[in-house]
């Protein structure tokens, strides 16, 4: 058969629905792609309006080949996340214009379903998800439209019953959610190129590699305490740790692992929960120190907590740190060597400096406050400005220009310790956090990047010196804004500083949270926490197939329950003769379809005349009940229904061969 | 009740092998409404609609409508008499209790419009003055299929003044060799002597108008007629008239068939004749409004 042609409406709709589900790759895709695409859609409603032929397969044909040509050249591979997408939104759009028949229309309604998974590959924000809802109702409603297609029906009704299958369709929702077998990571193992252009801490650090990213407002980690947060100078959350310095730029290699954690602890631990934003390195944030590891979490040498793999979709994990602790008190001298070592031939006037403090205080501690003092004495400016520094980058900063970032400080700072013969190393990481009172969180964003610096002293260890605060206390207790001088130049979005926009924000950023901990956090773990409340320990995929299969049957049955509850009572006759009829299907003389009961009752009489006589009988009797002016007796369908019984029994028996 | 058998096998004398299209028409009669035949000339439409009027006894007026015709050739006109000194009323032929408007559709919608409006109302205004029509009243018309040259068709709303449209079709071998051996259909026709009276057609109406029609056979009908506008293959659905069109013409049908109470094959059997010239099928899957109702009585079940 073939199918009939598809209306200027269905395809008005139908191309409207689809552009809203690919208007978000907009932004992605390169532009003349994006372009294309709309192209063709005017093109389609064009031809459609005017009534005109569609373009012809070959034109089609050069088309995609040029598509997919332009693709492979600007991708370099017609695989991998963006350059399928890239492939799929073209082939959507010359879908449109070989689109004539219903047929075409339902491929194109079921690309656009696929075309909602998609934008998922790139975010999966609450807002992505409301407007990905939206495009599901639309295109559902453009399937209606298809099959409808008639003009009476108006565009409300479809609207109307699209919501109520996607509202039935709700409960199925939930109990795919709860119980659909979650694999450890991503299902389908999202393509290589998924976490490219992911800002954050680096493995290195030079002047201006910090100060670019604390303009950024986007969220590093959210952190949960347990009981009580620790006060804003101590949420140091420790990143890389940065060893080696060639004159301009601190680095670090792959450090060797710990086995355990060495940590002397003299006061009270805290616990909390970090849910950290995918940022494509293995660095899990921690409070100095992490005196325990989450699990599959290992610790390297310095301290610092890694993921096995990188941290590729957003990762909660448990841990415990002790605000007063002692590292490393026993450290190899190879190890302070190394934190000792200077590139020969930079910054002389530090180096020299250095040497002065060494003379002048003899012992570490001393040697310390002597050169916070000196920063002190200096009144170095705080800026996110600084300006450029030549080749002694650290003699600059000191001596001339006088004003840096937090990344100057620490870098000048551990050139001077090591100078005067102090072990010391940079470590980078975040410091202080928002904490957001609606969620009971701390916010920690790419704005709190912070670089510090730790010494090792004689029975102490290494000890954390930050100093930032030597010139700029406000940094570490108010944030980054509050240690910056008045009037800087610091452009912040709206949502951070003025008042109502930011509680505004801060709303908007738990029910994010929320969203994150309860909707995407749903991983294999919270699964089978939920199975193990609910008394199930068992939580193989089988069992949860097992479930999801009964719990959707029983959803299902509840919901065709409602449903058939709301029907009008069938009348008893129908029944009875139902049951009649379907005893003489059983012979081969069903009744056809829209057949009244005396011309089946004729037709029966023709094909079998041995029962034409209970046939008429039961016939007759139906038809006064369904169409006869009677009343009804109590026994009235108790005797049509005996008569039908009988009819199974005494007649078919003696059928003849 | 014989009197209309009666009626039906006068009728089958003349217009021999049309058993199924006579009962069509006696039924339009019995349930108030007006009939249009329509098919190409020469197969008995017009012979249909005299034997029709001949047999029962009602009188009866031709109107062939040309493309010339004015509204005052059928409805009448008043003209100035010397003798009286004033206007008299000339009736036209439309006072008539049998109308036979031959081929409609050749004259133009203005003198179209002047037979339909008096088709609606029973009555008709001239200068003025309204003046009833007599009872009963029916207008047969009969048409050409519209792809004939010279021809104005009938505007959707105005067919649907029609209760049903029936088409005659050719006769079979069998009914066209009795046709030719046989006497001269209007000898036949002169001969025709009539079986009723008015005043019986009247009674018969008001008794088809008792006939019951039960809760399940109004929920079936209820459902063609949501099938009509509900499916696709339908260009437009049946309008609450057409629905009480088939409540009529069901009633009449089962009347006919000697009942009191109509059951689901009496709206099968009128349902082409009372829907096809009101639906519009869709798509080149259906050919023609015949095959369209077929197509309605297929899908929709028995509730």
């Amino acid at each position: 058969m073939i199918s009939p042609a598809i209306s200027l409406r269905s395809t008005v709709w139908l191309t409207l629905a689809l552009a809203l589900v690919s208007a978000p790759h907009v932004m992605r895709l390169p532009w003349w792609l994006s372009g294309f695409a709309l192209l063709m859609c005017i093109w389609r409603l064009y031809l459609a309006r005017m009534r005109l032929e569609l373009p012809s397969r070959w034109l089609l044909m050069v088309m995609v080949a040029g598509g997919a040509a332009a693709i492979l050249l600007q991708y370099r591979t017609l695989f991998g996340r963006d350059a399928g997408v890239a492939l799929l939104v073209l082939m959507l759009s010359l879908k449109l214009l070989e689109t004539r028949t219903l047929r075409d229309g339902m491929v194109l309604a079921f690309i656009g379903y696929f075309l909602v998974i998609t934008n998922f590959l790139y975010t999966q924000s609450i807002a992505t998800a409301a407007y990905l809802l939206v495009c599901v109702w639309l295109i559902t409603a453009a399937m209606i439209n298809l099959q409808q297609r008639r003009e009476a029906a108006g565009y409300r009704t479809q609207l109307r019953t699209s919501a109520v299958l996607l509202a039935q369709s709700l409960p199925l929702m939930v109990v795919f959610f709860l119980f659909f077998p979650r694999v450890q990571g991503p299902l389908w193992g999202l393509p290589a190129d998924a976490f490219s252009g992911i800002s954050g801490l680096s493995d290195s650090m030079s002047p201006g590699t910090l100060n670019q990213l604390v303009l950024s407002d986007e969220v590093a980690f959210r952190a949960a305490f347990a009981d009580g947060a620790p006060a804003a100078s101590h949420r140091y959350w420790r990143g890389p740790v940065l060893l080696d310095f060639d004159g301009r730029t601190w680095t670090t290699t792959a450090r060797p692992l710990r086995n355990n954690i060495e940590l002397e602890r003299t006061a009270r631990a805290v616990r909390y929960t970090v849910t950290v934003e995918p940022h494509n390195r293995r660095w899990l944030f921690a409070l100095d120190m992490p005196g325990s590891l989450p699990e599959n979490a290992i610790i390297n040498a310095d301290y610092l907590m890694l993921s096995r793999t990188p941290v590729t979709s957003r990762l909660r994990y448990e841990v415990e740190s002790w605000l007063d602790y002692r590292i490393g008190a026993d450290a190899s001298p190879a190890a302070l060597n190394r934190a000792l070592a200077l590139p020969q031939g930079f910054n002389p006037r530090a180096v020299a400096l250095g040497r002065q403090l060494r003379a002048q205080y003899g012992n570490g501690p001393a040697i310390l406050d002597g050169a916070l003092r000196f920063l002190h004495q200096q009144k170095l400016l705080y800026t996110l400005q600084p300006p450029l520094l030549g080749l002694h980058g650290v003699d600059d900063f000191l001596f001339e220009t006088r004003s840096g970032f937090c990344e100057h400080f620490s870098s000048a700072f551990v050139v001077l310790m090591r100078a005067a013969g102090v072990p010391a190393r940079v470590v980078t990481g975040y410091l202080g956090g928002e904490y957001n009172p609606l969620g009971g969180y701390f916010i920690v964003r790419q704005s709190d990047a912070h670089a510090w610096a730790e010494v090792w002293l004689e029975n102490r260890g290494w000890v954390r010196v930050d100093p930032t605060n030597a010139v700029s206390p406000a940094r570490a207790e108010g944030g980054l804004a509050a240690a910056l001088p008045q009037g800087a130049n610091l452009t912040r979005s709206a949502f951070v500083t003025h008042p109502v926009l930011r509680q505004i924000g801060l709303t908007l950023d738990s029910i994010a949270n929320a969203w994150n901990q309860t909707i995407l956090g749903h991983n294999l773990e919270m699964q089978r926490a939920l199975l193990y409340r609910a008394g199930l320990d068992d939580t193989t995929w089988r069992t949860l197939a097992i479930l999801l299969i009964a719990a959707a049957l029983m959803v299902t049955a509840i919901l065709a329950l409602f449903t058939l509850r709301n029907r009008p009572q069938q009348d008893p006759a129908v029944v009875i003769y139902r049951a009649f009829c379907g005893k003489l299907a059983r012979a081969g003389l069903a009744p056809r379809e829209g057949e009244g009961p005396n011309d089946y009752a004729a037709r029966l009489a023709r094909a079998r005349p041995d029962i034409t006589s209970a046939v008429h009988a039961i016939t007759e009797r139906y038809v006064d009940l369904r169409y006869k002016k009677i009343s009804i007796k109590s026994d009235t369908y108790e005797n049509f229904a005996n008569a039908c019984d009988g009819f199974a029994c005494s007649t078919l028996a003696t059928r003849p061969a | 009740m014989n009197k209309i058998e009666t009626v039906a096998s006068e009728v089958r004398r003349i217009i021999l092998g049309k058993e199924r299209q006579i009962r069509l028409a006696l039924a339009c009669l019995i349930a108030r409404g007006h009939l249009l035949i329509e098919d190409v000339p020469g197969v008995g439409k017009t012979t249909l609609a005299h034997a029709l009027a001949g047999s029962l006894g009602l009188a009866f007026q031709r109107i062939q409508f040309t493309s010339d015709l004015l509204p005052a050739d059928v409805l009448g006109v008043a003209v100035y008499s010397s003798e009286h000194g004033k206007f008299a009323f000339h009736p036209g032929p439309i006072f008539s209790q049998v109308v036979l408007a031959d081929e409609v559709n050749r004259a133009t919608p203005k003198a179209q419009s002047a037979l339909l409006e008096a088709m609606e109302e029973h009555q008709v205004t001239i200068e003025g003055e309204t003046r009833r029509l007599p009872e009963p009243f029916f207008v047969i018309a009969t048409q050409n299929p519209s792809h004939q040259i010279g021809t104005f068709p009938l505007p959707e709303s105005q067919l649907d003044r029609f209760l049903m449209r029936i088409e005659l079709g050719y006769p079979n071998a069998e009914a066209e060799r009795a046709l030719l051996r046989g006497e001269d259909r209007r000898d036949l026709l002169e001969q025709l002597k009539p079986c009723m009276q008015p005043q019986e057609l009247l009674a018969l109406q008001r008794e088809a108008q008792q006939v019951h029609t039960s809760d399940a056979l109004l929920d079936y009908i209820q459902a063609l007629v949501n099938h009509s506008r509900a499916s696709a293959d339908f260009a437009g659905g049946l309008s609450p008239r057409a629905a009480l069109a088939l409540v009529h013409a069901t009633r009449a049908w089962a009347l006919l068939d000697a009942r009191t109470h109509a059951v689901p094959e009496d709206v099968q059997a009128i349902l082409p004749a009372v829907a096809s010239h009101r639906l519009h099928a869709v798509g080149d899957a259906v050919k023609g409004g015949a095959d369209a109702a077929a197509r309605l009585l297929q899908r929709v079940a028995i509730p």
